[in-house]
């Protein structure tokens, strides 16, 4: 019994020396445990006289009680610094980048096409496509461009044989549509078209979305106030000037060509305006009877108009783009710039 | 059509600036393409005479003349044209002058002589783009002293509009007057022209055996008239002013007129013509030496002049060589007539030809402007050329001549058309100036279209005038009304929207390659394949319709290859061409490739380079959006791919579509650097997805078994995987395929295939015994099909 104090006095310079959890488990087992220096001397109370027994258990214990104390005590602290040193080694560059990343892109006309048709569809226009090899009639002659008519001179058409030929407008497809479809008529109709035309601002295909709308009492004002919505819209400043020029279409009357302020310089007159301080963006018009005529739809109960645009030069615009051959290199440093 | 803004103000001249003029004839519909002025920028020009010439004493080229410039005296000047002559009127460059190209002119010596200012050319002056032989010499009577610049009237632009196809009537001076006038509310006037009495009574027979295409022939025979002079300097001026040059004296009268009043006429030397003219269809076999030398093989459709030895000419288009003015020429025959678009429309573009003649024609030439014409070019040739002319012969038939027929413009028709009523003063106003005769009715008004104007036939066409002339940006704007009905919206289809961002989403980038495509590389991609080809092509490589997306794609591929790029992934939507035109499909599809690293450069990549594997786990993802269990992956070969690592992919029982390695054959024979690894799938066959439908989810435990089988190497895993979902019952809820191993402790020509299986009862837990005999059944029906074992 008189050796409890230095069972103590060692017992806590065991526990100071602990590095580890488990060498503390070590110095709780040799002094707490089951078979534990203290827990002995608690088992050998037995062998002293009965009237010592419940003051040396009370010395026992109460050294059992601090030596568990400051066991706990130590095994916190020895736990937070393993926690601590855990947190210190995995720590992380977090600036390096990420894993895996590789987002692709959509092709600036595809991305100028989808925003068309979503402005057009957002308003209850369908969006309708067509074949691109295409026949005479549904090109020309439905659109009232009949052989020879020196509007076919416009668009220099590539041929298959005497008849069939590429498209070279979107137009066929309203055709196809107001064939098959009584008004009201709401469609936009995007896709690939074909000129057989090759220098520096053309290119033997492109890009176009035509609309259509048909029904009672379309009137050449509601063709300008959508035109003049999408114009906005699309280059999102509502205080774009948007003109409307007469011009011809043989499928349209009347028939406008419009222009908007040069959204380079604003009108002021540069390079890409040549210097006039607007551009030519979309031809527009009435409906021509001649193409209702041809597609069944009673010209006398209807009127609609039609409006169509390249979407490259619109690309070109609103993106800045200064030469249209690169939007068919597939150069990936050029259409990554539009992911 | 280009014209001199002077000349156009002879007729009418509104009170505007140059640009403002310009603007509103744009606005009205003739877009203005350029304003040019008419001469480069100099100062003190003066018209001189050149009083005497004499040789250079020490210059063989160089003369020294005496000029009189107005100023009093006479100024020594040395000259190097070959041209100059005594008398001589010329444009004399003072001391002092600057001219065009910032010439200054100075007291000079020109080797050892004094000259004291230069005569000039027309080049010198910017008035020609060519560089000219020798000086401008000025018509005898301009008045010496005076500023060249006044005299000659270079205060002007050349204006330039183009005009849409509708408007053949404005490809004059006189139809853009008339424009002008009527935008500007202003009367137009031009020159009188008076018939020109007959001299004498020779005439040419003119038979027009085809009326219908040609309603009206004016011919007229000029005789003794002198070719050898040149046009007078203010009718150069104006056809250059007009982007025409200046030919001989009867060809630049023709063309004047033409300009002045639309009218292409035509000169035949009346020597060169026998028996009598005659208007009629090509027979077959004949051929005619054109003007610009070239023989041509008329085509029975065409429309030709000629006489009794056969053709002279193509009506409307072009004169044939040998029948025209020439320098022996003594009486002309003059021709202005009238032939129908529809009897020109086609004709010049079919013999590669494109004349100022047939572009008029084809768009319509006024058909009561013929005998005018000849008027006024026959006052005009005896002026220049002298002559004596004859009587006026006209043949042809007036039942062919176009008839206008009343039009009726309903007052509530163009106020539903244009939204809006515009004043009917304002609307009989606007129609007149234009040249119809008008009708006021109750109910609007009734029209006839003036002979000039082919383009206003219905009411549309009115509408369309009125808008224009009062302006489309003065009327109302407003934004169509429409009933707010839901259309229809397929669940079960996918959008190629959404196609597309998974593709983005995966990494790649979208191309859009032209649809024809070179036909060496499709014969070597697809031997077999069959598609339209162009009849006129931009170039070889762009000839033939793309049967694939794979040209394009790998065109864009080794594009991007040569220029450094090491990670490539991109894909493409679009129509392919199957078939001869008359079975012709053309079918829209979706295809990519992949190429180079898999994942890009970075400090936690690996530099691998991308295998089969990784494209058909982008392509898995893309079928898994729509019903992943419609679509099947068959080994099978295709020319363009390695056969031992491509497949058709099926969709419902139907293929459509292949993936697989670029074949390392065509892959040399191409050049690449790298592996690529191509798909392409039916869009139709992608867009098919699904409505979902709910199972219940069971309540009682799954269980779970680990296999691996041992089976032949060339097994396709596919059919293990069928057969062993075969054999697993109903209660299969899900496969796995963990694990495919060759190597260690597996035979050569073996592989391993790892498989958990889990099944799972709606009702009941499933007991060890069920499990064990289910794999049992698994392993005895892949070992009676495959040959497969256990692997223990």
């Amino acid at each position: 019994m008189d050796h409890l104090p230095k069972l103590v006095a060692d017992a806590r310079a065991a526990i100071a020396d602990a590095q580890d959890i488990s060498s503390l488990d070590e110095v709780r087992v040799r002094y707490l445990g089951k078979k534990g220096e203290i827990t002995s001397l608690l088992k050998g109370l037995g062998k002293l006289p009965p009237d010592e027994r419940p003051a040396a258990g009370e010395r026992i214990n109460e050294a059992k009680q601090t030596l568990g104390e400051e066991l706990e005590v130590r095994r916190r602290a020895l736990q937070e610094a393993a926690l601590e040193a855990r947190l210190n080694a995995e720590r992380l560059d977090v600036t390096l980048p990420g894993r895996g990343q590789s987002n692709g892109g959509l092709h600036p006309v595809t991305r100028t096409l989808e925003r068309i048709e979503g402005l057009f569809t957002r308003i209850g226009y369908d969006v309708a496509v067509g074949p691109e090899i295409e026949d005479d009639y549904h090109n020309f002659e439905a659109l009232n461009i009949p052989a020879h008519h020196p509007a076919r001179g416009m668009a220099d058409t590539f041929y298959f044989d005497a008849t069939r030929l590429l498209r070279t407008h979107t137009s066929p497809v309203q055709v196809r549509t107001m064939r098959h479809q009584q008004p009201p008529i709401r469609i936009v109709c995007p896709g690939r078209v074909y000129r057989s035309d090759s220098d520096l601002t053309h290119t033997p295909m492109f890009h176009q979305v035509e609309g259509l709308l048909v029904d009672e009492n379309v009137s050449f004002a509601d063709l300008k106030g959508t035109i003049e919505d999408f114009l906005h819209a699309f280059f999102e400043r509502d205080d774009l000037s948007v003109r409307f020029r007469p011009s011809y279409f043989p499928f349209t009357e009347p028939s406008a060509e419009v222009d908007i302020q040069c959204v380079m310089c604003g009108g002021e007159g540069c390079r890409v305006c040549s210097h006039s301080g607007w551009l030519e963006i979309m031809g527009c018009g009435m409906v021509h009877p001649e193409v209702f005529r041809h597609s069944g739809i009673d010209a006398s109960r209807y009127t609609g108009f039609a409006f169509g645009m390249g979407a490259e030069r619109l690309a070109m615009l609103r993106y800045g783009v200064n030469d249209l051959r690169l939007f068919f290199d597939n150069d990936l440093r050029f259409l990554r710039q539009f992911a | 059509m280009k014209f001199s803004e002077q000349w156009l103000r002879e007729w009418v001249s509104p009170a505007l600036s140059t640009q403002a003029l310009a603007d509103q004839i744009t606005m009205a519909g003739l877009e203005v393409d350029a304003i040019e002025p008419v001469a480069g920028t100099f100062s003190q020009v003066v018209v001189a005479e050149v009083i005497e010439k004499r040789p250079h004493p020490d210059a063989d080229k160089l003369s020294v003349c005496r000029v009189d410039d107005g100023s009093g005296g006479s100024l020594q000047v040395v000259c190097g044209a070959p041209n100059v002559a005594e008398g001589q009127k010329v444009a004399f460059a003072r001391v002092g002058a600057v001219l065009p190209d910032e010439m200054q002119i100075r007291e000079t010596r020109v080797r050892g002589t004094d000259s004291q200012g230069m005569i000039c050319s027309s080049s010198e002056l910017g008035l020609s783009e060519e560089t000219s032989q020798g000086i401008l010499e000025l018509a005898s009577d301009a008045p010496v002293g005076s500023d060249f610049r006044d005299w000659m009237g270079l205060e002007d632009v050349s204006i330039e509009v183009d005009l849409t196809p509708n408007r053949g009537d404005c490809l004059s001076i006189r139809g853009l007057a008339r424009e002008v006038g009527v935008l500007n509310q202003l009367d137009i006037t031009g020159p009188s022209i008076d018939a020109v009495s007959p001299a004498h009574e020779d005439t040419f027979d003119v038979r027009v055996m085809d009326p219908v295409r040609c309603p009206r022939y004016v011919g007229r025979i000029i005789k003794n008239v002198d070719v050898s002079v040149s046009s007078p300097l203010w009718m150069v001026e104006r056809l250059r002013r007009s982007g025409l040059r200046s030919i001989d004296p009867v060809v630049d009268i023709t063309n004047y007129v033409m300009l002045e009043l639309g009218q292409p006429m035509h000169a035949f030397d009346r020597a060169n013509l026998t028996q009598a003219i005659e208007v009629r269809g090509a027979k077959s076999g004949e051929t005619l030496v054109l003007l610009d030398g070239q023989r041509v093989s008329l085509s029975e459709e065409t429309l030709i002049i000629a006489d009794a030895n056969g053709p002279l000419a193509i009506a409307g288009v072009m004169g044939g060589d040998k029948s025209g003015v020439n320098t022996g020429t003594r009486d002309i025959f003059l021709e202005s007539a009238f032939f129908t678009p529809l009897a020109v429309a086609g004709q010049a573009r079919q013999y590669g030809l494109h004349t100022d003649a047939s572009h008029r024609f084809e768009r319509g030439v006024d058909p009561h402007l013929s005998r005018t014409a000849v008027e006024r070019a026959t006052e005009l040739l005896l002026s220049i050329t002298g002559g004596e002319a004859g009587p006026v012969v006209e043949a042809g038939d007036d039942r062919h001549m176009p008839s206008s027929e009343p039009i009726t413009l309903h007052t509530s028709r163009l106020e539903q058309a244009l939204d809006t009523s515009l004043a009917n003063s304002e609307v009989t106003d606007i129609l007149e100036r234009l040249g119809l005769s008008v009708t006021s009715r109750s109910d609007g008004w009734s029209v006839m279209a003036p002979s000039w104007r082919f383009d206003i036939a219905i009411e549309e066409d009115l509408v369309e005038e009125v808008a224009r002339i009062h302006g489309y940006n003065r009327l109302p704007v407003r934004r169509p009304a429409a009933r707010l009905a839901l259309r229809a919206d397929q669940e079960h289809r996918l959008t190629l929207s959404r196609l597309r961002r998974q593709m983005v989403d995966r990494g790649y980038q979208e191309a859009i390659s032209y649809s024809f495509v070179s036909p060496e590389l499709q014969r070597m991609l697809f031997p077999d394949a069959v598609s339209p080809a162009l009849a006129n092509p931009i170039s070889n490589d762009m000839s033939v319709m793309r049967v694939s997306l794979f040209p394009g794609l790998i065109k864009a591929l080794e594009y991007n290859l040569n220029r450094q790029q090491t990670r490539i992934r991109l894909f493409e939507t679009g129509l392919v061409f199957q078939g001869e035109l008359d079975a012709l499909t053309q079918v829209p599809m979706l295809g990519a490739v992949v190429s180079g690293r898999r994942d890009p450069e970075g400090w936690a990549a690996t530099s691998q380079a991308v295998d089969f594997f990784d494209l058909k786990g982008d392509l898995e993802n893309l079928l898994a959006l729509g019903d992943s269990e419609a679509w099947r992956f068959e080994p099978a070969e295709h020319p363009a791919l390695h056969p031992g690592q491509s497949a058709r992919l099926v969709h419902e029982g139907t293929p459509v579509g292949w993936i697989g390695t670029l074949h390392p054959g065509k892959r040399a024979e191409l050049g690449l650097k790298t592996d690529a690894i191509l798909f392409e799938v039916s869009l139709s066959a992608l867009t098919k997805g699904r409505v979902p439908s709910f199972h219940p989810l069971s309540r009682y435990p799954e269980v779970r078994r680990d296999l691996a089988l041992l089976v032949d190497e060339a097994l396709p895993v596919q059919a293990l995987l069928d057969c062993l979902r075969d054999a697993a019952g109903e209660w299969l809820s899900e496969l796995r395929l963990f694990d495919v191993y060759h190597g260690q402790g597996v035979a050569d020509g073996e592989k391993s295939v790892a498989l958990g299986l889990t099944w799972q009862h709606p009702s009941r837990t499933l007991n060890d015994d069920e499990i064990n005999q289910l794999v049992d059944t698994i392993i005895a029906q892949t070992g009676e099909r495959f040959g497969a074992r256990l692997r223990r």
